[in-house]
């Protein structure tokens, strides 16, 4: 009966049946009884436990002692990571753009040198140590922890190898080593897109910590810390190899017990076209600006264009301070990736969208016509919002209405439009969202809402008024003005998907990992990310009116005599207001001159490539970024290349042009 | 004056146990010292834990000074808060290390796990007392559910080690209520038949750990490294240790995570065997003052609270040096009263807190 017992219980008969039965408790000096039993009994395991680990102690502090010891002290025996080799990144043609190659440098650690300034002097008589080693030297120390070993000089010649190496007993502390360097051959080419490495820092160290992969990264110097370099950190890095030597009292290895090797990266194949990349950023020349080209029907990102660029070499060894300030400080901002971190009013570009969009909503047709006198009103209100051309366009139909990039008809537009039907269908097409390259930093942009302003507004320092949707918001909006800004991403993003019948696919710039190995190949993103529900007829409108603009229109002087058929759009981002004055170029300040866009994809019929260009300052689309977008196409659709920068506007008053 | 100045002494102390303090204290010191070592003398970080020790012993007198009733009643509220802040956990929770454990409060990151080490066992002794002398097996029942919920969710954060820690806690009240010992024979039967089973269903590091333990050369740069660093630290420490501030394998970066999980390495490095000896005995006084609190409670639920508590005490200290010293695999446990980090130190001296609380109010509610 007592065995069957399950829990000191006065109940009875109840458990019985169950077979747990209950045993009647006399009083509760015998349930103390009982708990206080159990209570010695958990006393004795305690003991018992405390008894083991103090044996655990013995047998390793005193029985085992000389054994850890001798580990511990004279022969330790040292782990060595083996960094893998970081994976190779190549255009879509296998052009190399950025590798890894060994190189012998000189360490330091500064912890076994009694003073580093002499050490370095005392280096300095037997190999070449610049003035700006030692700086760079100097910052690293001020980064590092103590027991790290720092490179003074990267890529010692052969004659400065055996040189230290018989002066190498003068120098406790000092070590040749081998390292991997990254070297990136096209230098500024394409830097925003590459990106760089560069040391771990504090920050790195966290994110590893987030990836659980910090065993890995034992003995790794380098992370990417930009670009396809940063966003493809894992697959680029490898598996660390591991090497147990023997090292003798001064840490000299003595032997190696055991390897195993590490496993290389994974080599990265853009999508990019390097040679088209070339052309495109040639025809900046020293413009800045940004230009990015996608294949429609794949959303591979043929090139990538932020100007100025800046030579990722610099950044590998850590940069060196006047470098920095020189890329930091540059009014031109070298380091500012314009595609995904530029935001600009769209200006012109956004009409065809926008008429598509009426399109759709059925608030135009195509054939419906404007009468514009130069100008539009808001009934009973005193302001004229201003039309390019002065006098006005006349009589405007959809098609007239992009090919001759008219104001007053998107006035009208919107001025009858919703702001929130017009966010829902311009979200569609990705605008004021991120599109999902598969680089970092991306930004959204604006794209107005009555929501949006409210919270744009919604700080204490604003009031209602501010906060609430004026149909004068509208109308700037309607010419892609007031509060819309995009990127450039976003607009090439936009009009690829035009292109290519609302089918969108996510911009990506890797297209292939592939495994060093095994030569295993690996395809991204094939899956197009959502189709826009557009009708076929209302997309002929558009892009017959595209076409149009590269025929007849805006674009018409840029595209004459090209090889192929071709649309685009010009637009023109105003940065300064003039209040009523007439825009004169050439008395507005340089950098707040407007900026010039230019969109368009090309082969008409069956596009191969959607394009969106921005020079910043540049004056008029159709002057300024209509010719570099032609002398992309020109190379990408039949191989002809032009020497030198696309030709650049001058700096005058244009009369009659639109933008 | 004199008499205003006695009575706020007498506020102060009445209800605490000087003995279990002075042990606790004790333990705390050897901790800070050993903290100052273990990150490369690091005041900052001292002053931090010492600012986080005040702190718990403000709330260990405040829980002292709690009727074990008023505890009791806040025992339901608190386990289905707990519960709550971990389903929470599992939805919104922050991801570090690869797991969801914290839930971002803005300020402060919090642990929910470290809220139901104390709920978890309140919760089960309170309704051990609510039922008293007429508990049947559908209790039983009940309680093993009250202890599987926890368990679970904090098992698929993933936390392995915290949940068995959790599961052990309920289990000890579960004990202490008198569970028949055919059934604890029987689960612990059951375990290790299923034992293997569970493989499958580890997550990668968890089988790493058990892989690493049975064969620590496996994975020299990982989970291994852990473990042989810290065999290392306290072998070469010796009988008397290599002095304060000298260990090479805690200075020469070798010891991974040596200011929480593995700080017992540096210490047994550096004060060696009879250091070690020293902590396990103040440890021992710390329990054995814990099982005298326990022996002498006047209801079950006072008793059931502080065994609970003492056990976890021993719990946390054996299963953190025998981790180090490589008797068990790695788990996340930090040594209590001397790793870094203060919501561990808080839920300890909560802990002390109800051994205080349940001691000076035992002749109150005599039965």
């Amino acid at each position: 009966m007592a065995r069957r017992l399950l829990f000191s219980s006065k109940r009875r008969g109840y458990d019985a049946g169950a077979g747990f039965c209950a045993r009647e408790l006399k009083n509760p000096e015998r349930e103390l009884y009982l708990f206080r039993r159990r209570l010695a009994l958990a006393g004795i395991v305690v003991v018992l436990a405390f008894v083991g680990l103090a044996a655990r102690f013995f047998y390793l502090q005193v029985v085992l002692h000389r054994y850890y010891q001798t580990l511990a002290e004279t022969n330790r025996i040292a782990i060595v990571p083996i960094v893998p080799n970081r994976g190779v990144i190549s255009d879509r043609n296998g052009v190399i753009l950025a590798q890894s190659y060994s190189a012998y440098t000189l360490e330091i650690q500064p912890s076994r040198v009694k003073n580093v300034e002499e050490t370095i002097d005392a280096l300095a008589q037997i190999v070449d140590v610049q003035p700006r080693d030692r700086k760079r030297f100097r910052k690293l120390l001020e980064e590092s922890k103590n027991f790290e070993s720092l490179p003074l000089r990267t890529r010692l010649s052969d004659e400065e190898v055996a040189r230290f190496a018989v002066n190498r007993y003068r120098f406790p502390g000092v070590e040749i080593k081998a390292r991997l360097f990254r070297q990136y051959p096209y230098g500024e080419i394409a830097s925003h897109v590459v990106g760089y490495i560069g040391r771990i820092n504090d920050r790195d160290v966290d994110r590893i910590d987030e990836w659980d992969d910090t065993a890995n990264y034992k003995g790794s110097d380098y992370i990417g810390k930009v670009g396809v370099e940063l966003s493809y950190e894992r697959e680029l890095h490898g598996t660390t190899g591991v090497e147990e030597v023997e090292v003798d009292a001064a840490g000299r290895a003595v032997r190696t017990l055991s390897h195993a090797p590490p496993v290389p990266g994974n080599d990265l194949k853009l999508s990019l076209d390097i040679k088209l990349q070339e052309v495109a950023e040639a025809a900046f020349g020293d413009r800045r600006g940004a230009m990015v080209a996608i294949e429609p029907a794949t959303g591979d990102v043929l090139a990538f264009v932020s100007r100025p660029g800046f030579d990722p070499n610099l950044f590998v060894d850590g940069i060196d301070p006047a470098n920095w300030e020189v890329l930091n400080e540059s009014p031109d901002k070298p380091l500012l990736n314009r595609p995904l971190r530029g935001a600009y009013p769209p200006g012109s570009t956004i009409k065809p969208f926008l008429a598509l969009a009426a399109l759709t909503s059925g608030k135009r047709t195509a054939q419906q016509t404007i009468s514009d006198p130069g100008y539009f009103q808001i009934p009973g209100a005193a302001h004229r919002f201003r039309d390019d051309k002065p006098g006005g366009h006349g009589v405007v139909d959809m098609y007239k209405s992009i090919v001759a990039s008219c104001d007053t008809y998107y006035y009208m537009l919107a001025n009858e439009t919703e702001i929130d039907d017009t966010y829902r269908f311009m979200s569609q097409l990705g605008f004021g969202q991120k599109t999902g390259i598969d680089i970092e930093g991306e930004l959204t942009g604006v794209l107005p809402s009555r929501e949006w302003k409210k919270n744009r507004f919604a700080g204490k320092n604003y009031r209602d008024e501010h906060r609430k949707w004026y149909l004068g918001d509208s109308i700037s909006a309607g010419i892609g003005q007031g509060y819309n800004t995009f990127t450039p991403i976003q607009l090439a993003h936009a009009i690829a998907t035009v292109a290519n019948d609302g089918v969108s696919y996510r911009p990506h710039l890797v297209k292939f990992i592939r495994n060093a190995r095994t030569g295993e190949q690996r395809q991204l993103e094939r899956e197009p990310t959502h189709t826009v529900p557009l009708k076929p007829e209302h997309l002929a409108v558009i892009k017959n009116a595209l076409v149009g603009v590269n025929k007849e229109g805006t674009g018409a002087a840029a595209f004459a005599n090209a090889a192929y058929v071709s649309g685009g759009k010009t637009g023109t981002a105003q940065l300064y207001s003039l209040k009523g004055e007439k825009y004169a170029a050439s008395k507005v300040d340089e950098r707040l001159r407007d900026h010039a866009w230019f969109i368009a994809y090309a082969p008409a019929d069956r596009p191969r490539i959607a394009l969106a260009v921005l020079v910043e300052n540049g004056g008029f689309g159709a002057q300024a970024a209509a010719p570099i977008a032609r002398q992309v196409l020109d190379y990408y659709l039949t191989g002809v290349r032009k020497a030198g920068p696309a030709p650049a506007p001058p700096v005058k008053d244009p009369e009659d042009e639109s933008d | 004056m004199v008499n205003f100045l006695g009575r706020v002494r007498d506020a102060l102390t009445r209800r605490v146990d000087s003995f279990l303090l002075g042990v606790a204290m004790a333990i705390a010191l050897v901790g800070l010292i050993t903290l100052f070592s273990a990150t490369d003398q690091s005041v900052a970080r001292v002053t931090s834990q010492a600012t986080n020790l005040a702190g718990a012993l403000v709330l260990m007198w405040i829980v002292a000074n709690l009727q074990p009733q008023t505890i009791a009643r806040a025992a339901v509220p608190l386990y289905l808060i707990a519960v709550v802040l971990l389903v929470g956990v599992a939805m919104f929770g922050t991801v570090v290390n690869g797991s969801r454990r914290w839930l971002n409060l803005g300020v402060a990151r919090f642990q929910p796990s470290e809220l139901m080490k104390i709920a978890l066992p309140l919760m089960l002794a309170w309704y051990f007392q609510k039922f008293e002398g007429r508990i049947g097996w559908k209790d039983f029942v009940l309680a093993v559910i009250l202890i599987a919920v926890p368990v679970w969710l904090i098992k698929r954060q993933p936390d392995l080690g915290t949940a068995l820690l959790i599961g052990a806690s309920g289990f000890y009240v579960l004990y202490l209520a008198g569970l028949s010992w055919k059934i604890i024979v029987g689960l612990a039967a059951l375990g290790a038949g299923a034992a293997p089973l569970a493989w499958p269903y580890l997550q990668h590091y968890q089988r790493e750990r058990i892989l690493t333990f049975i064969d620590p050369a496996r994975d020299p740069l990982g989970a291994g490294y852990h473990s042989a660093q810290a065999s290392i630290a306290l072998g070469s420490g010796g009988v008397v240790g290599k002095g304060w501030l000298n260990g090479t394998q805690t200075h020469l970066d070798f010891l991974p995570e040596r200011h929480t999980d593995f700080i017992f390495a540096v210490f047994g490095e550096e004060f060696g065997l009879i250091g070690n000896v020293v902590l396990l005995v103040l440890y021992l006084l710390l329990v054995g003052r814990g099982m005298m609190i326990t022996a002498n409670a006047s209801t079950l639920f006072a008793r059931l609270i502080a065994g609970a508590t003492t056990l976890m005490f021993f719990t946390y200290a054996f299963v953190n040096m025998g981790m180090v010293s490589g008797l068990l695999p790695v788990v996340g446990v930090p040594l209590p009263l001397v790793s870094y980090g203060g919501t561990a130190l808080i839920s300890l001296f909560i802990g002390l807190g109800l051994l205080m609380s349940v001691q000076a109010h035992r002749k109150l509610v005599n039965t």
